[in-house]
């Protein structure tokens, strides 16, 4: 047991003091952040629109179907079906070794291609998830708004999608939790993120148990901030449900 | 105030109305009756394009709604509807519920919006609601507040499907009330409903419907106390 202990202290010694290793864990924690945030923000920016796109051209009236919708609505479906069918690991490859072959290893332009690549992929996901929140509104809120006079896209943004969004807020905060930890697959481009981070003290230091153990922790806190929040946005956003 | 010539309405294979023209002048205050799957509320939906004619052409204030380059919206602004389930926006207060439409299409200011919803809510008789939600309201009050909302636009003339159909018995007298009073002010009006009582007080004219055509027409004198044709006073028998 005594022996357990001392190997133990020395795993934290090397994993966090020798060579002043614990900045590969901040400085991975901030990379690791950095590519969930912007991520995120481009997939369900994109996601949006996307899950518009679908739903207004699936929910068009009368004999007038509209064209340049028709050919938006098979690009996104196009979109969806390649992104969610093929692994996240392998978008990843590709968009690093090919699309963005020529471009010089720079922890910016990893980042960059990290954060376009997990923008990307989010956004298929959020896209359904939107779009099923959008399908689960009362065809009679889109009649109110129409019947008024506001447009189908001032509707939408003034009355669906605050509804569908409130709706779907559970299943977009899973998607957000799965973003946050897939993420770590950016360490087969070479970015180093937390878990990189992780792998190299191992290398110098031949330690495998503290440094992984310290990641595990590290993911499971941020998502349960994660999780805080989202709850806190929950509660707020179901005040119009208060009897 | 609104034309329907040679109107037909096709759900896949099942047609609903079949080749209704129909004028309604400034003023009237037209009820539509009939047993149900009669297209009635097809009718009235189609007036302002919720439906979609399949063929046939509606005329409003003498512009042709149907035709390809018509900015619908601009039309609706004039035509009020209210629905059998009321349809209040669930993420919206109920002041935002009266002023979103107004404010957004810059017909007034937030604070001329605010003051007319206030003058509407005090109207319907619900000016401690403005800042309650849809889901705090009884049917009733939901029912009014939705009338408020369709004024706000100050429209032309008002469409009102089946208003008191999902409504608990002793909330139906609220909302006829106000309809009364929206009428007795001169509004334009088409009316489906089942309330015949509303019909024979209000009602300038009477429609009554069937298999998709308007099988007769009258004041509801001639309707309710003299109907010439056997359906209609089948229909009556099993209401009255």
């Amino acid at each position: 047991m005594e022996k357990w202990f001392e190997s133990l202290k020395l795993g934290f010694y090397q994993t966090f003091i020798l060579d002043n290793n614990y900045q590969y864990f901040v400085k991975g924690i901030g990379v690791t952040l950095t590519v969930t945030i912007f991520a995120l923000i481009l997939g369900v920016a994109l996601g949006v629109v996307l899950a518009i796109i679908r739903s207004a051209h699936d929910q068009q009236a009368g004999k007038h179907k509209n064209p340049v919708l028709g050919i938006l609505n098979t690009l996104a479906k196009i979109y969806l079906t390649v992104i969610r069918g093929t692994p996240m690991m392998v978008q990843l490859l590709i968009m690093w070794f090919v699309v963005w072959a020529s471009a010089r290893s720079t922890d910016s332009n990893l980042i960059k291609c990290a954060i376009l690549t997990f923008g990307l992929n989010s956004a298929a996901y959020v896209a359904e998830i939107i779009r099923s929140g959008i399908m689960s509104i009362d065809a009679g809120q889109m009649e109110a708004g129409r019947s008024l006079g506001l447009s189908y896209y001032a509707t939408m943004k003034c009355i669906i999608i605050p509804q569908a969004f409130k709706n779907v807020l559970p299943a977009l905060g899973n998607e957000m939790i799965a973003l946050i930890k897939e993420t770590s697959i950016v360490t087969v481009i070479g970015l180093k993120d937390l878990t990189k981070g992780a792998m190299i003290i191992q290398g110098k230091t031949f330690q495998a148990f503290v440094p992984f153990i310290a990641i595990a922790a590290i993911y499971l806190f941020m998502v349960m901030m994660l999780t805080w929040m989202m709850g806190k946005l929950e509660r707020r956003m179901r005040a119009s449900d208060h009897r | 105030m609104i034309t329907v010539n040679h109107l037909t309405k096709v759900f896949e294979k099942h047609v609903v109305l079949k080749d209704i023209s129909e004028h309604i002048a400034p003023g009237e205050k037209v009820v539509i009756i009939g047993p149900s799957g009669s297209g009635k509320s097809t009718f009235l939906r189609c007036l302002n394009l919720l439906e979609y004619p399949t063929s046939g052409q509606i005329l409003f204030d003498g512009k042709d709604i149907t035709a390809p380059h018509t900015d619908i919206n601009e039309i609706r602004q004039h035509m009020g509807m209210v629905f059998q389930h009321f349809n209040l926006f669930q993420n919206l207060s109920i002041e935002e519920n009266l002023t979103l439409a107004p404010v957004r299409l810059k017909l007034m200011t937030k604070q001329e919006a605010h003051e007319e919803a206030m003058r509407l809510l005090k109207r319907v008789g619900l000016p401690d609601k403005a800042n309650a939600y849809p889901i705090q309201l009884s049917g009733g009050q939901k029912q009014r507040i939705a009338i408020a909302r369709a004024l706000m636009m100050k429209p032309k003339m008002m469409l009102f499907d089946e208003p008191t159909s999902a409504l608990d018995p002793e909330m139906v007298g609220e909302v006829l009330e106000i309809m009364k009073e929206v009428a007795d002010e001169g509004m334009t009006m088409a009316v489906v409903t089942h309330e015949m009582g509303f019909a024979r007080e209000v009602a300038t004219r009477v429609l009554f419907m069937d298999e998709g055509r308007i099988i007769e027409q009258g004041t509801p004198d001639e309707i309710f106390t003299n109907p010439k044709e056997e359906r209609t006073k089948n229909f009556l028998s099993k209401v009255l």
